[in-house]
């Protein structure tokens, strides 16, 4: 899977140590280097981790381009948000909650997918673009005549994650170590973006997964081959879906807030470009694509102190020049790496003949 | 051996065109039953129709004693009937025995929870399926190209793997659309050996070719088809002497 070639049991299990170990320490070390902010974009990078990888069953295994990903995003977010905080005074517990947010986010992806059978390419696209935008018009204006999503102004207060008296969003001390809340739910995004992976790759794997290449490729022989195309997109929706949920889900613990704000047609855009520029159907290129388009955004904020220093003053903004960069970076990645940066072995070859 | 399959009276038209105007066929259990006409004659809209691709106004297909009209392609290739395509179409970008695997799905069930979990069962099933992948690949004589790319195979190769692919299906019916379309003199020799295992093992054959030696040499059965209408069926020796055959197809004489 990851290319390491390991000869003994021995190795691969000394490797898989040392990794582990890297991952659990990673946030404290994170902190002492970068600084706690640094530790939050981590946090932030493993949700997309998990909302890429969902999005990857769909556009990546069955071929289906899905441009309203982040709907599902936001209804997780908001089932959580909306059973777990004063907006209602319902306070349902999260293991009860992230369960429901990927179930409701699921019957959402079977929806919209129904209708949208037929449709493929560049016309699927655009009926999942305008889907996108009308979950998020709708949890804008669902505020009037009944308040239920609390309009533009969101939902604030939600629970934190929390199992009886422990709670995520307190500090706690181990030692010397101090573990605030940005450490603990790293570990949980962890576990989950684990769990994805896993999920993912196993699914790849698989007859669901074998049927979802299949109708990727040619979908006239797949329904020849005696697969039934209408369930199996269904399911691809249902599954990419439910990663969304339960993300949202997270999302909402870990800000304690949600508005309609925070899904744009931009996170839509930019959750399937983290997906094709890490190589699209590859699970570890799509994990590399998250992290990668997370953390970047992020580090070019320190161009402005640059441009200060240098230059006396700040010539570019540096949200333009994220932007731009980012705008370059895909140009260059279309042009150099079309397969994206880490393809599977067959798409490397798929793009090079 | 009784009807396997049983075309009533299929009507399909494109428009004002009339693809196929009531064409009835009866395909003997066991046999290779060659489907042959000039181009544009109506052969692969049958096939069309057969493995539910596309609908037809009128008329029934019975297939094993049970109306199968109006079936989806994936009830049709549930139901034992498997194709192959004029235009290859095979998963390119899959492996050659991912390509015969996915060729088991429908005789297989493991669902998401099989596939996250990979209980007992499922991995049983799995195995199962690769090793039947396996002995088809072997079976059409493909074995050594099992983990090569579907593009990167040859063109004979190519439509060996479509067949094999079909055959994963377990089909009672295999039909080929011009399986031996663009193959030279050997790879035809090959695939008529091919075929002639494949009736051996018990599957029947429809066999839509343009290569009138290997259809008259090979089937026990031909019809002919000239604009979507049935206009002669019999043993290849009948058929060859029929004269509307001779003037609708062979063109005033005979190979």
């Amino acid at each position: 899977m990851i290319g390491l070639r390991l000869t003994t049991p021995v190795q691969k299990y000394v490797v898989y140590g040392v990794i582990a170990l890297a991952l659990l320490v990673l946030p404290f070390a994170v902190e002492a280097l970068l600084g706690r902010t640094w530790v939050r974009i981590i946090d932030v990078a493993l949700l997309f981790v998990m909302l890429a990888l969902g999005l990857n069953v769909v556009v990546g295994y069955a071929g289906l381009l899905d441009l309203g990903y982040v709907a599902f995003f936001a209804v997780g977010a908001y089932v959580y948000a909306l059973l777990a905080s004063p907006h209602f005074g319902i306070h349902l517990q999260f293991w009860a909650l992230l369960p429901l947010g990927a179930l409701v986010a699921c019957v959402v992806g079977v929806l919209l997918g129904a209708p949208t059978l037929r449709l493929r390419g560049d016309y699927l696209a655009i009926v999942t673009l305008g889907f996108g935008e009308i979950i998020r018009i709708f949890l804008n204006n669902l505020n009037r005549p009944v308040n239920i999503t609390n309009g533009p102004l969101g939902i604030t207060l939600i629970d934190p994650l929390r199992l009886g008296d422990l709670s995520l969003s307190r500090h706690y001390t181990l030692g010397d170590l101090t573990i605030a809340p940005v450490h603990s739910y790293y570990y949980v995004f962890l576990a989950c973006a684990l769990f994805s992976i896993f999920v993912s790759l196993r699914l790849e794997d698989s007859r669901i997964g074998r049927a979802w290449i299949a109708i990727r490729e040619d979908e006239i022989a797949a329904k020849a081959m005696g697969i039934n195309a209408r369930n199996v997109k269904l399911l691809a929706f249902a599954m990419g879906a439910s990663f969304g949920g339960i993300s949202g889900g997270l999302f909402s613990a870990f800000q304690g807030f949600v508005s309609p704000e925070s899904f744009t047609l931009l996170d839509s855009i930019m959750i399937l470009c983290m997906v094709v520029l890490g190589g699209m159907g590859h699970v570890p290129g799509v994990v590399l694509g998250a992290l990668l388009l997370t953390a970047l955004p992020e580090a070019l904020r320190y161009v402005a102190p640059l441009q200060q220093s240098w230059f006396g003053e700040v010539l570019v903004d540096p949200s333009d020049l994220r932007m731009l960069l980012f705008g370059l970076a895909l140009v260059l990645m279309m042009l150099f790496r079309p397969a994206g940066l880490w393809p599977s072995r067959v798409r490397k070859r798929e793009f090079a003949e | 051996m009784g009807a396997l399959l049983e075309a009533r009276g299929v009507y399909k038209s494109f428009g004002g065109l009339e693809a196929l105007s009531d064409v009835s066929v009866t395909i003997e259990s066991g046999t290779i039953y060659g489907l042959i006409g000039p181009n544009g004659a109506g052969k692969t809209t049958f096939f069309n129709v057969l493995t539910g691709l596309y609908d037809f106004e009128r008329g029934a297909l019975v297939f094993e004693g049970v109306d199968i009209s109006g079936c989806k392609p994936h009830e049709v290739a549930a139901a034992g009937i498997a194709r192959t395509f004029q235009n290859i179409r095979l998963f390119a970008n899959m492996s050659a025995i991912e390509n015969v695997m996915v060729g088991r799905h429908v005789r297989s069930r493991a669902g998401v929870w099989g596939a996250v979990v990979r209980d007992a069962r499922t991995r049983s099933e799995e195995a199962e399926i690769t090793r039947r992948a396996k002995e088809l690949l072997d079976y059409v004589g493909i074995a050594r190209h099992a983990h090569s790319l579907a593009r990167n195979l040859s063109y004979g190769d190519q439509r060996r793997l479509e067949i094999a692919r079909a055959l994963a299906t377990e089909p009672r019916l295999l039909a080929l659309d011009e399986p031996a379309a663009g193959m030279n003199a050997t790879e035809t020799a090959g695939l008529r050996a091919l075929m002639e295992r494949i009736r051996g093992d018990g599957v029947t054959i429809l066999l839509i070719e343009h290569d009138v030696k290997l259809v008259m040499g090979l089937c026990d059965c031909v019809a002919v088809l000239d604009y979507g209408k049935k206009i002669a069926e019999g043993p290849p020796a009948e058929v060859q002497r029929n004269p509307a055959v001779i003037e609708a197809y062979l063109g005033g004489h005979i190979a």
